[in-house]
C-alpha cells in the first residue's frame, strides 16, 4: 500500500466524523510545522491579510519561538490512517529547507478543485468556454505561458525567444522556438516540433471550426528544421507574435492521435473527451459538465513532480456555495472565480478554513456609449452608422454622464476585494497603463454641462431640448452585482433629470453572436450598455481593436453584428494609431501608442470605465505553490501545488 | 353559486322547505348567508380572510404612509438589523426592507392572485370540457397537455420574453404590459395540473346518480357541468390554487433572472428573498421577512380557501 | 380496455411527433448562442462565433434542422452535443443512475410520508396534528428549495459538520464506507426536495380524503359497524386517491428531468443540471433528447393515471 497523505484518508473514505479529528490535526500539525515557515514567508502572508505591523512582529517572534522549539507533536496521536503517513510526521530534512523540492510524485494524495462552471470538452481549441481552457491545461501544454507580471515562462520551449538570443527576427516577421527535448506524451510517443505544425494546421482549417482561430491567422507558415526548432513566419510584422502558441490559446496537440481528425472530423476525435498530453497530468474519467478526474501522467519530465496524486475538477453550482465549500467547510481545497457579494465574501473568509487569493485582473468593467440613434430605424437596422444619437454623440453630455458615475462606491461597496475604481479601459499590462486619466463624481458639475449643452429640465424634472426629452434605456446582462451598478447609476442619472429604465437581459441571450435577436449587446439598440471586458494577451492589439472606425469593424447589419467596434464611434486619429500600433516593434513607442488610444477613448467619453476588476479564487490554507496569472488559466503550473503548513 | 342550493335539494328536499314553513317570518336564507354563517363559524378562515385583507390594504395604502421610499438607498446605513427606523432591518445597499416589502407586496400579492386564477380558471375550463364530453375532445385536449407539460420552460420564457416583451411594453406601458405578460405566462404554463385534477373529478363524478337525475329533469349540459359537476371538483382545485399562489410568487423572482419580467430594481417578495439568501447567515432579515409575508400570504389563503369550500360545501352544512 | 390501451397508445405516437415538432421549433425560435461567454474575450473575435454557430446548424431553416434530426432519432440516434462532442445518449446515461438515486428516492420519500400525514389530517381535520402539519406544509411550500438548500447546507455542512455539501459522483471506497459516503452526500438533496413534494402532495392527499370521509358510503360502512380502519383505507381512500394519483402521476416523468434548482445547490449531476445547460447553451440535440424521452413519459405516466382511475372507480368507463 502507498503511504497515504492526510488528504489521501479522506479518499479512502473517513467519514466526517474522524474527518474533523484529522482536521484538528491537521490544525495541530500547521502550528507545528510552522517551523518549515521562512520568515519571507510569514511576512507577505501578513501583509497579504493586510495586517499592522505590530501584529507582523508578534507572529514573526512567535516564527522564531517555533524554529527554536522542534516539536513532535503530531507525529504521537495520528490513529486514523493504519501506514505511517509522510507529511503528518516532520522529518528533519523537510523542516530544514523551506523549499518543497523533497516532495515526491504523487505523495499528496487527492486534490479538489472546484469551478462553479463545468468543463464540457477537453480539447483547449475547440473550448467553448474559460472552463475548458483551464481543465485542459491540466494535461496539455503551450510552448510558453505567461506569469502575472507578464513574462513568457518557458513550458515545452527550452528558452523564450528574443530579438537578443535571435529567436525573434529584428523585423518581427518571424519567430524561433526551440523544443526541450525530453519530453513525452501521455501515451509514450515523443513530443516533437511536428506536433507545433501539425496544431496550427489543426487550427487554421476553418472546418475544424476551432475558437482559437483569430490568434493564427496572422502566420504565414511554419517551418521545422529539425525535431526541436520551430520558425514561425508572420505575414506581417508582429509585435504580438506571443500570442502564438503560448498560453490557453496556444497549447500544443498531438500529431499522432489527431492526425486524421482534422477539419470537419475534428468534433467526433475521441481526444476530445480523452485528451493525450505532454502536461503533469492525464485524463482518468471525464463526465462532461460534472467532473474530471486526473491522474499523474508517469511521463512527465520532472520526475519529482506533480505532489498529488488526482486531481479532482469537479464543476457546476453557483459562486456563493462554491465559496462556502472551500472558505468555510474546506470540503474542496480551491474554488475558481469567486464572484461573491464583497461583506459576504469577507464574511465567509472569517471562518478560517481558506483564503481569498486576489490577483489583480485584466478586466474592465465599463459602461459604452451610443454614438447612433437606437431609436431611430433606417435601412432595416436602428443604432445605425451615420445616424448620430440625438444627445449621445454631445461630448458635454457624454462627460455629464461620465460625472454622474460614482465610481468607488460601486467598487467598494459591490466589488470590495474584487475590484478597484478606474479611470481607465487599458488596465495591463502595466506598462501600458496610463497615467493622465481621472475620474470624480461631481453632480453639480454635470449637470452644468448638461445645461451648457441646452438639455434644460422641463416641468416633471426630466431634461428635455426642443421637445426630446432625455430619456434613455440602460441594459446589461442578468447578474446580481450589475444590476445594482444598474441602480446605483440610475439613481444618480435620475438626480440629474435624466429618466432611466433599466433592462436586463439573460446572460447567453445578450452575449449571442446571433444576428437575428436584437438584444445581443453588439446590435447596442438601447443608449447605454454595460459589461466587463479587457486584453487576452500582453500586447493587446486585439483587445483595442474595439475602438478602431474602419467601417468593417463597425458592428452593422452589413457585418451580421460581427464588427468590433459597438459603440460606433470614429475618430481619424485613433485609427492612426491603432494602424501604427499593428507594426510597432519599438517598445517605448509601444507604449505611446496604447496610451495615447486609451486616452482618447477615455476623455471622448466613448466609454465610462468603471471598475478594474480582479480575479478572485479561494484555496485551502493548506494549498500552496499556485502561482495564478491574470494572463493565463489558473492551474497553468498545477504540477507545482502543494500541501503544507 | 346556487348551482350548489339546487343539488342541496335534490339531496335533502325536505330541508329548504322545511325552515320555510317553520319560520314564515324570517327571510328564506340565501346559499351565500348559509355560507357565511358557515363561514364565520371556521375560526381560522375568517383569521386567514382577516390577516389577507390587512396584507392587501397595507401594501396598497402603506407606501403613502411609510415615510421612507422604496427605491431610497443609502450605502450608510446598509445591512443593519431590525430597529425602529427599519423595522424590518435594511439589504446590502441600504434599502429600507420594510418599505421594499410595501411596495413589492402589491405585485406579489397581485402576481399570484391572478396568475393563480388564469391557470385554475384555465386548467377547470379544459379540465370539464375534456372529463366530460370524452372521446376525440378529451383525447385533443389532454395529449395537448401532455405538450404543455413536456415543453421546456426556460426556451419558451426565453422565446416569449423575445417576441412579445417589446410589444407589449409598447402596447401598455412598461408596468401594465409587464403584469399582463407575466400572469399570462405563469398562467398559461401551470394550468396542467389543474386541468388534469378537475377532469378525473369529472370522470368519477358524471356517472354519479345526481347527475343522472339532472339529465332526468332535463338540465342542460352547460347546467350539468357547471351547475353540479364542477362545485363537486372544488376540493382538489381549491389545494391547487393556494399552492398556485405560492408558486406564483416565486415564480415571478424566477422570471426577472430571465430578464422577462418587470425591471431588475423592482422589488417583489420573490426577488428579495433571493438578492437575500446569500446574507442568511450575517444579515437574516433579508429572508426572514419577504419569506415569512409570502408564508403569510400563502397560509392564510389556504385557510380562507378551507373556510370557503367548507362553507360552500352542502353535505357539511350538518356536521357543524 | 385492450381495445382502449391499444388506440392510446397509437395516438401517443402523432402526439409525441407534433410535441416533437413544436419543441424543435420553440428552441429553433429561441434567442441564445453556444459561445456567448466568449463574446467577452477579444481572442475569439465575433466572426469565429458566427462560423462556429453556422457550423453547428443554427442558422439553417427550421424544417431542415428538424428533418436532419428526425431522420437520426428515427434510427435511433440521439446524436451529438455541440457542446461535448460527446454522444448524447451518453450524457444520459451516464447521468441517469445518479437522477433515479437522488431525485426518485425524494419523490418516493415524499409520496410515502405525504399520503399518511395527509390521511390523518384529513381524519383529525382542525387538531393540533393537523394545525401543525398545515403549518409545516406551508413552510415547506413558502420557501423555494433555493432557500431550504442553503438553510440545510448551513445547518448540516457548516455548523455540524455532518453531511457534506458536494455531490461526488467519483467516490471509489469500497465497502459499506463507501455505502455509507454515498448514502450521506444524497441525504441532503432528498430532504430538500422531499420536503417540497411533501408540501403539495400532503395538502392534495388531505383535501381528497375529506373530501371523500363525509360522503354518505363511509357513513353507511360506519354504521355498517365496520372498524374505522376499514373504513378509511377501504373505502374514503380508494375514492380519495383518484386526485392523488393525478398528481403522483404527473410528477413521476418529473424525476427524469430531475429538479434543477436541488440538482444546482448540491452539484448533483442529474438530469436537471443537464438540460439545463444544454438550454443556456442552446445544444439542440442534447435538449431535445431529453424533452422527447420526457414527454414520452408524460404520455405514459398519464395514460398509466387513466387506467388507474377505472380500478380506483369501476363506474369510470373507458371510452
Amino acid at each position: 500500500m502507498k503511504p497515504e497523505s492526510l488528504s489521501g484518508c479522506r479518499e479512502l473514505g473517513v467519514t466526517r466524523e474522524e474527518g474533523v479529528v484529522m482536521d484538528e490535526l491537521k490544525q495541530l500539525e500547521v502550528a507545528a510545522r510552522s517551523g518549515q515557515l521562512s520568515r519571507r514567508e510569514v511576512l507577505k502572508r501578513a501583509a497579504a491579510l493586510g495586517l499592522s505591523a505590530p501584529a507582523v512582529a508578534s507572529l514573526l517572534a512567535a516564527c522564531a519561538r517555533q524554529e527554536a522549539t522542534p516539536t513532535t507533536a503530531p507525529a504521537a496521536p495520528t490513529p486514523a490512517p493504519a501506514t505511517p503517513a509522510p507529511s503528518a510526521s516532520p522529518t528533519p530534512a523537510a523542516a530544514a529547507s523551506p523549499t518543497p523540492a523533497a516532495a515526491k510524485r504523487g505523495e499528496g494524495g487527492l486534490v479538489k478543485l472546484l469551478w462553479w462552471q463545468a468543463p464540457t470538452i477537453l480539447n483547449p481549441h475547440l473550448a467553448q468556454g474559460t472552463k475548458d481552457f483551464d481543465a485542459s491545461r491540466i494535461v496539455m501544454e503551450p510552448l510558453a505561458d505567461v506569469n502575472d507580471a507578464g513574462e513568457l515562462v518557458p513550458i515545452l520551449a527550452e528558452e523564450i525567444p528574443s530579438v537578443e538570443n535571435g529567436g525573434v527576427a529584428k523585423d518581427a516577421k518571424s519567430v524561433t522556438w526551440k523544443l526541450k527535448r525530453n519530453v513525452k506524451w501521455s501515451d509514450g510517443k515523443p513530443f516533437t516540433a511536428k506536433d507545433v505544425k501539425f496544431t496550427y494546421e489543426y487550427i487554421i482549417n476553418e472546418a475544424t471550426t476551432a475558437t482559437t482561430i483569430g490568434n493564427y491567422k496572422v502566420i504565414e507558415s511554419i517551418e521545422t528544421p529539425d525535431d526541436y526548432t520551430v520558425v514561425i513566419k508572420f505575414k506581417n510584422p508582429n509585435p504580438a507574435w506571443m500570442n502564438v502558441f503560448v498560453g490557453p490559446y496556444g497549447m500544443i496537440l498531438p500529431e499522432h492521435i489527431l492526425r486524421d481528425y482534422v477539419g470537419e472530423k475534428a468534433r467526433n476525435a475521441p481526444f476530445n473527451l480523452n485528451p493525450i498530453g505532454t502536461g503533469p497530468y492525464k485524463v482518468k474519467e471525464f463526465r462532461p459538465g460534472d467532473v474530471v478526474v486526473y491522474e499523474v501522467n508517469e511521463q512527465y519530465r520532472e520526475p519529482d513532480k506533480p505532489y498529488f496524486a488526482r486531481v479532482e475538477l469537479k464543476g457546476g453550482g453557483d459562486a456563493t456555495t462554491a465559496a462556502r465549500a472551500v472558505l468555510q467547510t474546506g470540503e474542496v481545497d480551491y474554488a475558481w472565480n469567486l464572484q461573491v457579494e464583497a461583506t459576504v465574501l469577507d464574511q465567509l473568509e472569517k471562518a478560517g478554513v481558506g483564503v481569498v487569493e486576489v490577483i489583480e485582473g485584466v478586466n474592465v468593467e465599463r459602461i459604452l456609449i451610443n454614438m447612433t440613434d437606437p431609436r431611430k430605424e433606417v435601412d432595416g437596422e436602428r443604432s445605425k452608422l451615420g445616424v448620430p444619437h440625438p444627445w449621445q454623440s454631445d461630448l458635454r453630455v457624454r462627460r455629464a454622464y461620465a460625472l454622474a458615475c460614482q465610481r468607488d462606491v460601486i467598487a467598494n461597496t459591490l466589488y470590495g476585494r474584487a475590484g478597484k475604481a478606474t479611470s481607465n479601459i487599458l488596465v495591463a499590462p502595466e506598462r501600458f497603463v496610463s497615467k493622465n486619466t481621472s475620474w470624480k463624481f461631481d453632480l453639480n458639475e454635470a449637470a452644468k454641462l448638461l445645461d451648457e449643452a441646452g438639455w434644460t429640465k422641463g416641468p416633471d424634472g426630466v431634461r428635455q431640448k426642443d421637445g426630446v426629452r432625455m430619456e434613455i434605456v440602460y441594459q446589461t446582462s442578468i447578474n446580481p452585482v450589475r444590476q445594482k451598478t444598474q441602480e446605483i447609476i440610475k439613481n444618480a442619472f435620475e438626480q440629474l433629470g435624466i429618466k432611466v429604465e433599466l433592462k436586463s437581459i439573460e446572460a447567453s441571450v445578450f452575449f449571442s453572436s446571433d444576428p437575428g435577436n436584437p438584444d445581443t449587446y453588439a446590435h447596442f439598440y438601447t443608449d447605454i450598455e454595460m459589461f466587463t471586458n479587457g486584453p487576452s494577451s500582453t500586447y493587446p492589439l486585439d483587445y483595442i481593436l474595439a475602438w478602431y472606425g474602419k467601417e468593417d469593424n463597425i458592428a452593422q447589419k452589413a457585418n451580421n453584428w460581427s464588427g468590433n467596434n459597438i459603440e460606433r464611434w470614429q475618430n481619424p486619429e485613433y485609427d492612426k494609431l491603432f494602424e501604427q500600433a499593428q507594426t510597432e516593434l519599438d517598445p517605448k513607442k509601444q507604449e505611446e501608442l496604447f496610451i495615447k488610444m486609451n486616452d482618447l477613448v477615455v476623455n471622448e467619453v466613448v466609454v465610462i470605465p468603471l471598475v478594474h476588476r480582479n480575479s478572485v479564487s479561494g484555496r485551502k490554507k493548506d494549498l500552496t505553490g499556485l502561482e495564478l496569472s491574470r494572463w493565463t488559466d489558473e492551474t497553468w503550473n498545477i504540477a507545482n501545488w502543494r500541501r503544507s503548513s | 353559486m346556487s348551482e350548489v342550493t339546487e343539488q342541496r335539494r335534490l339531496k335533502t328536499p325536505a330541508g329548504t322547505v322545511g325552515t320555510a314553513v317553520v319560520l314564515p317570518t324570517r327571510k328564506p336564507r340565501s346559499l351565500w348567508s348559509d355560507a357565511w354563517r358557515q363561514f364565520r363559524h371556521h375560526r381560522l378562515a375568517l383569521a386567514g380572510s382577516f390577516v389577507l385583507l390587512f396584507l392587501v390594504i397595507a401594501t396598497l395604502v402603506g407606501p403613502f404612509l411609510w415615510p421612507i421610499p422604496w427605491n431610497r438607498f443609502d450605502m450608510a446605513e446598509a445591512l443593519q438589523g431590525p430597529s425602529l427606523r427599519h423595522p424590518f432591518g435594511t439589504t446590502d445597499l441600504g434599502h429600507d426592507i420594510f418599505a421594499r416589502i410595501l411596495w413589492g407586496g402589491r405585485i406579489s400579492i397581485a402576481v399570484g392572485v391572478v396568475a393563480m386564477l388564469v391557470a385554475v380558471l384555465l386548467g377547470t375550463l379544459i379540465g370539464a370540457v375534456s372529463g366530460y364530453f370524452g372521446g376525440f375532445l378529451d383525447s385533443f385536449l389532454m395529449r395537448m397537455t401532455d405538450m404543455f407539460i413536456s415543453i421546456p420552460s426556460l426556451p419558451l420564457l426565453l422565446l416569449i420574453t423575445y417576441l412579445f416583451q417589446d410589444r407589449m411594453k409598447a402596447i401598455f406601458g412598461i408596468e401594465v404590459g409587464m403584469f399582463l405578460l407575466i400572469v399570462l405566462v405563469i398562467g398559461g404554463l401551470n394550468w396542467m395540473p389543474v386541468a388534469r385534477l378537475v377532469r378525473a373529478s369529472f370522470l368519477s363524478l358524471k356517472q354519479k346518480e345526481f347527475v343522472e337525475a339532472a339529465h332526468c329533469i332535463g338540465v342542460g349540459t352547460g347546467g350539468i357541468i357547471f351547475r353540479h359537476i364542477l362545485p363537486n371538483t372544488l376540493s382538489p382545485v381549491i389545494v391547487a390554487a393556494t399552492l398556485g399562489v405560492a408558486q406564483a410568487i416565486i415564480t415571478e423572482s424566477a422570471l426577472s433572472f430571465l430578464g422577462l419580467g418587470f425591471p431588475p430594481d423592482i422589488p417583489t417578495w420573490g426577488r428579495m428573498l433571493y438578492d437575500g439568501i446569500n446574507w442568511i447567515e450575517f444579515a437574516p432579515w433579508m429572508v426572514l421577512f419577504p419569506g415569512g409575508v409570502i408564508f403569510l400570504t400563502v397560509l392564510s389563503i389556504n385557510y380562507v380557501g378551507d373556510g370557503l369550500r367548507d362553507a360552500l360545501d352542502p353535505r357539511r352544512m350538518f356536521a357543524v | 380496455m385492450t381495445q382502449y390501451l391499444v388506440r392510446r397508445i397509437l395516438i401517443s405516437i402523432p402526439t409525441l411527433i407534433a410535441i416533437s415538432i413544436v419543441i424543435f421549433t420553440i428552441l429553433a425560435l429561441a434567442p441564445g448562442d453556444p459561445l456567448a461567454e466568449f463574446a467577452m474575450n477579444p481572442a475569439v473575435p465575433p466572426e469565429v462565433r458566427q462560423r462556429i454557430r453556422q457550423s453547428m446548424g443554427l442558422d439553417d431553416p427550421i424544417p431542415v434542422r428538424y428533418m436532419k434530426w428526425a431522420s437520426s432519432m428515427l434510427r435511433g440516434d440521439f446524436g451529438y452535443s455541440f457542446r461535448s462532442k460527446s454522444p448524447v445518449i451518453d450524457l444520459i446515461r451516464q447521468r441517469l443512475p445518479t437522477t433515479l438515486y437522488v431525485i426518485g428516492t425524494a419523490y418516493l420519500v415524499s409520496v410515502l410520508i405525504a399520503i399518511p400525514i395527509g390521511v390523518l389530517s384529513a381524519i383529525r381535520q382542525y387538531s393540533i396534528f393537523d394545525n401543525v402539519a398545515t403549518t409545516l406544509a406551508f413552510i415547506g411550500f413558502s420557501l423555494p428549495t433555493f432557500v431550504t438548500g442553503i438553510l440545510f447546507i448551513l445547518i448540516f455542512s457548516v455548523k455540524l459538520g455532518w453531511l457534506p455539501m458536494i455531490y461526488r459522483t467519483t467516490i471509489d471506497t469500497g465497502g459499506l464506507l463507501g455505502v455509507w459516503e454515498k448514502v450521506k452526500q444524497a441525504l441532503m438533496p432528498i430532504m430538500v426536495l422531499g420536503l417540497f413534494e411533501t408540501a403539495a402532495l400532503t395538502r392534495y392527499t388531505r383535501a381528497a380524503m375529506l373530501e371523500t370521509i363525509h360522503q354518505d358510503y363511509v357513513r353507511t360502512a360506519r354504521a355498517k359497524g365496520l372498524s374505522e380502519r376499514t373504513v378509511i383505507v377501504r373505502h374514503a381512500m380508494r375514492n380519495a386517491l383518484i386526485p392523488v394519483v393525478t398528481i403522483v402521476a404527473l410528477s413521476i416523468p418529473g424525476i427524469f428531468t430531475g429538479a434543477v434548482i436541488t440538482e444546482q445547490i448540491f452539484r448533483v449531476p442529474g438530469m436537471g443540471s443537464l438540460l439545463i445547460s444544454a438550454i443556456r447553451d442552446n445544444d439542440t440535440p442534447v435538449i431535445m433528447a431529453i424533452t422527447i424521452i420526457f414527454s414520452a413519459l408524460v404520455v405514459l405516466f398519464n395514460l398509466i393515471a387513466d387506467i388507474l382511475y377505472g380500478v380506483l372507480d369501476p363506474r369510470i368507463k373507458y371510452e
